[in-house]
C-alpha cells in the first residue's frame, strides 16, 4: 500500500499529539526516537515551546541501543531526569525504530515508576499514525488517571480536545470559555490549554462536556463513564451556528444525552459542490456555520483518522493527494489549509483556513478566531 | 515573560572550563532542544542543487521536519513525499512501494526534473532494503534523471559516516567525469564565500573557474563542477565528498579549515597559493585590519559579557580565544562535544582562563535556564543559542560561520560584534527563522 503526495504537505504525527496534548501539565513527556523528532515538534507543531517551558525531552536513541535492546539506558536517562527535574508525571512516547525493535513501552512504564516513584504512563505512539491518536491517547489517560468530581453536579461545561495543533492560540479557547459564560454555563475544566493538572480534579462536577476536536472523544466517553456526563461535540463557530451549539449543549445536559453537533447537517446531496477539508470537528463546525450562515450546503472531506460518529451523509474520508485532486476537480468551492491549494482546480474557489497540524507555523498568523463571529473566510 | 510548566532545577548545570573534559564535558541522557533555527538540515542542503527534486521515505513523523522545513521555504513544488504505515515495514514490499511512489510522483509532475534525491530512512536501513536495486531500476524506468541515493537517518548518526558529511558525500554522486578546466570547486558548505573574502581574491587572481554550488543556478552549471581540477573544503564534514571526488573525478582535494588563528589563516592562503602556482599576496594588511576591528569592538564593548554558542561557528573554542586575546571578556560557551580540531584551544584556555564556564545546549535541565536568567540583555551573544540562553536581543545572528571566513571573516564578526553592542535585534523572531540564510515565509 502506498501513500504519497507529490506537492502538499503531511499531517504531524501521534508523538507531537501527545507532546501537544500534556504540554501544560507539568509532567515530563519523553519520545524515545533518535533525534528530529523533538526539533520538529518544538520548531512546527508547538507555539508555546518559546514562552513556556515544558518538559517534552528525547531520549537519543542511537542504533545500537536499538539493536541490542539496552532499555537499561533509556530507563536510567529517564529517571535521572526525572528525579532532577520533579515532574508531576511521566509519559513514555513510542517512534519508528522501537515499534521495529517491539520494544514493550507498558514494561518500560511500570518499571520507570518503580524507580522513579513518579506516576509512569505508556502512550503507544509510533511515529506512523496521525496526531489525533496521540492526543486522543494523552487526553484518555488524562480522563482515567487525574479526572476527578465532589459528586456535586455544577452548571459547567468542561472543554476537552484543546491543542494549539487544532485550535492554535490560547486566546481562541478564551473566546469559547467567554461564549460559554455568555451562554449561562459556569467555566469547567480544560483538556489541556490555559489550565493545569489540578484543575482537573473538579471534571467530574460538570454538566457537560464539549468536545472541539476528534482528540477529545475518547476522553468524553470515559467522563461519561466514570460520571454520567453527557458530550457535545463542535465548535461555536460564526453566530447561528454558536446559537445553535448553546441550545445542543442545554438540551444535553438536559436529557443526559449525546450530540454530534457538527455531524448534524442536514440532507446533503452527493454532488454538493463546496466542502471543507480537515479534521472532523473543526471542518464540521465550519461547514454548519458556514450552512447556516449562508443558507448553502457544505460537505466534509474527513482527512484525518476519524470516528464514524462524525461523519455526516454525503462526507467523504479521503487522505491521498491524488483521490484529493479528484475530488477537487468537481467542487466549485474548497475550504481548506493553504497548503491544498496546488491541488485544488484553478477553476475552484479557494478559502484558505490554515490549520496548525497541517501548514504548522506557515500560516499560523492568519488562523482565524472564528468562535461566535460572522465567518469572514474569502468565499 | 517565560513561563513555567512545572519542573524544578536542583543541581548547577555549567561547569567552570577547569573541570571539563574532553571531548564530551556532559554526561548524556534525554535532550531537548532549544528554540534557535538558524541550522541547516538535510532539505536545505539538498536545494542547493538546482533544479533537483527530493522525495522522501518514511514514517509520518520524521516527515513532518522535511515537509515543513520546504513549506516554510516557499518550495513544496520541489519536495515529495511518501509514508509507511505499520503494515508495509515487515511484508516485503518496501522496495517496490518506493519504486511504485517515485513512479507515481514523476507520472503526477508536469515537468521532470533533471536529477531526483531519493531519501530512505532508519526503518528502510534497519530493515535491509535493497537501495541499490531501487536506483537501478527508476533509472532503467527513467532515463534521463539521475537518481540519487540519500539517507535521512538520524539513529545511525554514530554507526559509519554521520549525517552530515552523507549528505555532503551524495550531493556530488551526479557529477561524472569529464574534460577539465583548470577550475576551482569551494564544495561542502551551505553559503557563498564572496569576492571580498581572501580565498575568492585569491583564486580568482589566479585567473582560474570558481565554481561555488549555492551561487549556480542550473543543472548543467552544477554539472560543469566535474570540470574543475580542484575541490576546496573549508569544515571537516566536507571531507567525504572531497575524497569520493578525488577518487572517481580525480579533483585533488585542498582542506583550508575554517579558523580563528591568524597564523593558520595564513598557513591556508599559502597553501592555497602553492597549489595554485601563484605568489602569495601580501595579506599583512588584512591581518591588521582584523586585528584593528577586533579591538575597536573590544573597546566599544568596554567589558561587557560575552557569550558564544556552538552553532555560531566551527572552532568555537579557537573563536573564543580570539576574542579574549584581544580584550573581549568572553565567560560563557555553550557547546556540547569538543572537536579534535578545537582541542587545541581547549587546552590553551582551560589553562588560561579556567574560571571560563562551558555549558550543555541539549542537556534536560537546559530547558529551564532561559527562565532562570535573572537580568536581560546584560550579555552580547555571538550566535542563535547563545542569545536564547543569556536572554540578549544583542546578538550575532550567526550559524556555521556564514561569511566570516579568513581575515575578512575577523573583520566582519568585528563589525557585527560592534552593531549588536549598539542595536537590539528582535530575538525571538530571528532565531526562530529555520536555515540561515534561506528563504522563509515566516
Amino acid at each position: 500500500m502506498i501513500h504519497y503526495a507529490r506537492i502538499i504537505s503531511c499531517y504531524t504525527a501521534d508523538t507531537s499529539g501527545v507532546c501537544s496534548a500534556l504540554y501544560e501539565l507539568g509532567g515530563m513527556v519523553v519520545v524515545h526516537d533518535a533525534s528530529g523528532c523533538n526539533s520538529t515538534y518544538a520548531t512546527h507543531d508547538e507555539p508555546r515551546w518559546y514562552d513556556m517551558d515544558s518538559m517534552i525531552y528525547i531520549s537519543g536513541l542511537t542504533e545500537i541501543d536499538a539493536v541490542m535492546g539496552n532499555d537499561d539506558k533509556f530507563i536510567d536517562d529517564v529517571c535521572e531526569s526525572a528525579q532532577r527535574l520533579k515532574p508531576k508525571f511521566i509519559a513514555i512516547c513510542g517512534s519508528p525504530m522501537p515499534a521495529m525493535t517491539g520494544t514493550d513501552f507498558d514494561a518500560l512504564a511500570s518499571i520507570i515508576e518503580q524507580k522513579s516513584g513518579i506516576p509512569t504512563y505508556a502512550m503507544h505512539t509510533n511515529g506512523m499514525k496521525s496526531y489525533l491518536v496521540g492526543a486522543s491517547q494523552a487526553f484518555e489517560m488524562l480522563a482515567r488517571n487525574y479526572c476527578a468530581g465532589s459528586g456535586k453536579t455544577k452548571n459547567a461545561v468542561n472543554i476537552l480536545g484543546a491543542t494549539p495543533l487544532d485550535i492554535s492560540r490560547q486566546e481562541i479557547v478564551d473566546s469559547i470559555w467567554g461564549w460559554l459564560e455568555r451562554s449561562g454555563f459556569e467555566r469547567g475544566c480544560c483538556m489541556a490549554m490555559g489550565g493545569t493538572l489540578e484543575d482537573l480534579q473538579t471534571a467530574g462536577d460538570a454538566v457537560c462536556d464539549l468536545v472541539i476536536s476528534s482528540s477529545g472523544l475518547a476522553a468524553a466517553k470515559v467522563l461519561k463513564e466514570r460520571f454520567g456526563i453527557p458530550y457535545v461535540v463542535g465548535l461555536p463557530f460564526g453566530e447561528e451556528y454558536a446559537d445553535a451549539l448553546r441550545s445542543d449543549i442545554v438540551r444535553a445536559a438536559a436529557d443526559k444525552t449525546d450530540i454530534v453537533s457538527c455531524a448534524l447537517r442536514g440532507e446533503i446531496s452527493d454532488d454538493c459542490d463546496t466542502v471543507v477539508v480537515g479534521e472532523s470537528v473543526y471542518a464540521g463546525s465550519v461547514a454548519r456555520a458556514f450552512e447556516m450562515q449562508t443558507g448553502r450546503r457544505a460537505r466534509v472531506i474527513h482527512t484525518l483518522d476519524t470516528s464514524s460518529e462524525l461523519i455526516a451523509r454525503a462526507d467523504k474520508s479521503i487522505a491521498d493527494e491524488d483521490k484529493l485532486e479528484q475530488e477537487f476537480a468537481g467542487c466549485t468551492l474548497v475550504i481548506a489549509d493553504p497548503l491544498f491549494k496546488p491541488i485544488v482546480s484553478e477553476t475552484a474557489k479557494f478559502a484558505p483556513l490554515p490549520h496548525e497540524a497541517f501548514s504548522g507555523r506557515c500560516f499560523r498568523k492568519s488562523i482565524p478566531d472564528l468562535v461566535d463571529k460572522k465567518l469572514k473566510l474569502e468565499f | 515573560m517565560l513561563k513555567k510548566a512545572g519542573g524544578e532545577i536542583t543541581a548547577p548545570i555549567g561547569i567552570k572550563i577547569s573541570q571539563a573534559s574532553f571531548p564530551r564535558p556532559f554526561d548524556t541522557g534525554l535532550e531537548y532542544s532549544p528554540p534557535a533555527r538558524g541550522d541547516w538540515n538535510i532539505v536545505h542542503m539538498g536545494l542547493l542543487i538546482p533544479q533537483s527534486h527530493q522525495i522522501y521515505f518514511c514514517a509520518q513523523g520524521c516527515l513532518r521536519g522535511v515537509v515543513q522545513t520546504t513549506a516554510e521555504m516557499d518550495a513544496m513544488d520541489r519536495l515529495s513525499w511518501a509514508y509507511l504505515c505499520d503494515e508495509d515495514y515487515a511484508d516485503g514490499s518496501m522496495e517496490y512501494n518506493i519504486i511504485d511512489s517515485v513512479a507515481e510522483v514523476i507520472k503526477r509532475m508536469k515537468e521532470r526534473p533533471p536529477c531526483i534525491l531519493v531519501f530512505l530512512s532508519c526503518m528502510h536501513l534497519f530493515a535491509g532494503v535493497d537501495f541499490d536495486m531501487i536506483i537501478d531500476e527508476l533509472e532503467g524506468r527513467f532515463g534521463g534523471i539521475d537518481f540519487v541515493k540519500c539517507y535521512m537517518t538520524p539513529t545511525m548518526r554514530f554507526s559509519g559516516l554521520a549525517p552530515v558529511p552523507t549528505m555532503y558525500r551524495q550531493m556530488f554522486v551526479p557529477l561524472r567525469e569529464c574534460e577539465k578546466d583548470g577550475g576551482v570547486n569551494i564544495i561542502g558548505y551551505n553559503w557563498a564565500i564572496d569576492d571580498d573574502c581572501e580565498l575568492v581574491r585569491i583564486i580568482k587572481s589566479a585567473g582560474v573557474t570558481l565554481r561555488q554550488l549555492p551561487e549556480l543556478t542550473s543543472y548543467a552549471q552544477y554539472l560543469e563542477m566535474a570540470r574543475s581540477d580542484i575541490n576546496i573544503t573549508i569544515i571537516p564534514e566536507a571531507a567525504a565528498a572531497a575524497a569520493d571526488l578525488e577518487q572517481r573525478l580525480g579533483q585533488k582535494h585542498l582542506y583550508l579549515p575554517v579558523s580563528w588563528d591568524p597564523e593558520k589563516i595564513t598557513d591556508n592562503y599559502q597553501k592555497l597559493c602553492e597549489q595554485l602556482g601563484i605568489q602569495m599576496p601580501d595579506l599583512s594588511q588584512d591581518m591588521a585590519q582584523a586585528k584593528a576591528a577586533l579591538e575597536n569592538a573590544a573597546g566599544l564593548l568596554d567589558g561587557r559579557p560575552v557569550a558564544v554558542d556552538f552553532m555560531a561557528a566551527h572552532k568555537p573554542f579557537e573563536l573564543c580565544r580570539l576574542l579574549l586575546e584581544h580584550g573581549f571578556n568572553v565567560t560563557r560557551l555553550f557547546v556540547d562535544v569538543i572537536s579534535g580540531e578545537d582541542e587545541q584551544a581547549f587546552e590553551f584556555i582551560r589553562r588560561s582562563y579556567p574560571e571560563f564556564e562551558i555549558y550543555p545546549t541539549v542537556n534536560s535541565s537546559m530547558r529551564f535556564f532561559a527562565s532562570s536568567e535573572q537580568t536581560q540583555n546584560e550579555y552580547l551573544a555571538i550566535g542563535q543559542k547563545a542569545a536564547y540562553f543569556c536572554c540578549t536581543d544583542h546578538f550575532v545572528d550567526i550559524v556555521g560561520a556564514k561569511d566570516m571566513y579568513g581575515f575578512d571573516g575577523i573583520k566582519k564578526l568585528a563589525a557585527q560584534i560592534a552593531d549588536a553592542h549598539q542595536n537590539a535585534k528582535d530575538r525571538k523572531t530571528v532565531i526562530q527563522h529555520k536555515g540561515m540564510g534561506c528563504q522563509s515565509c515566516l
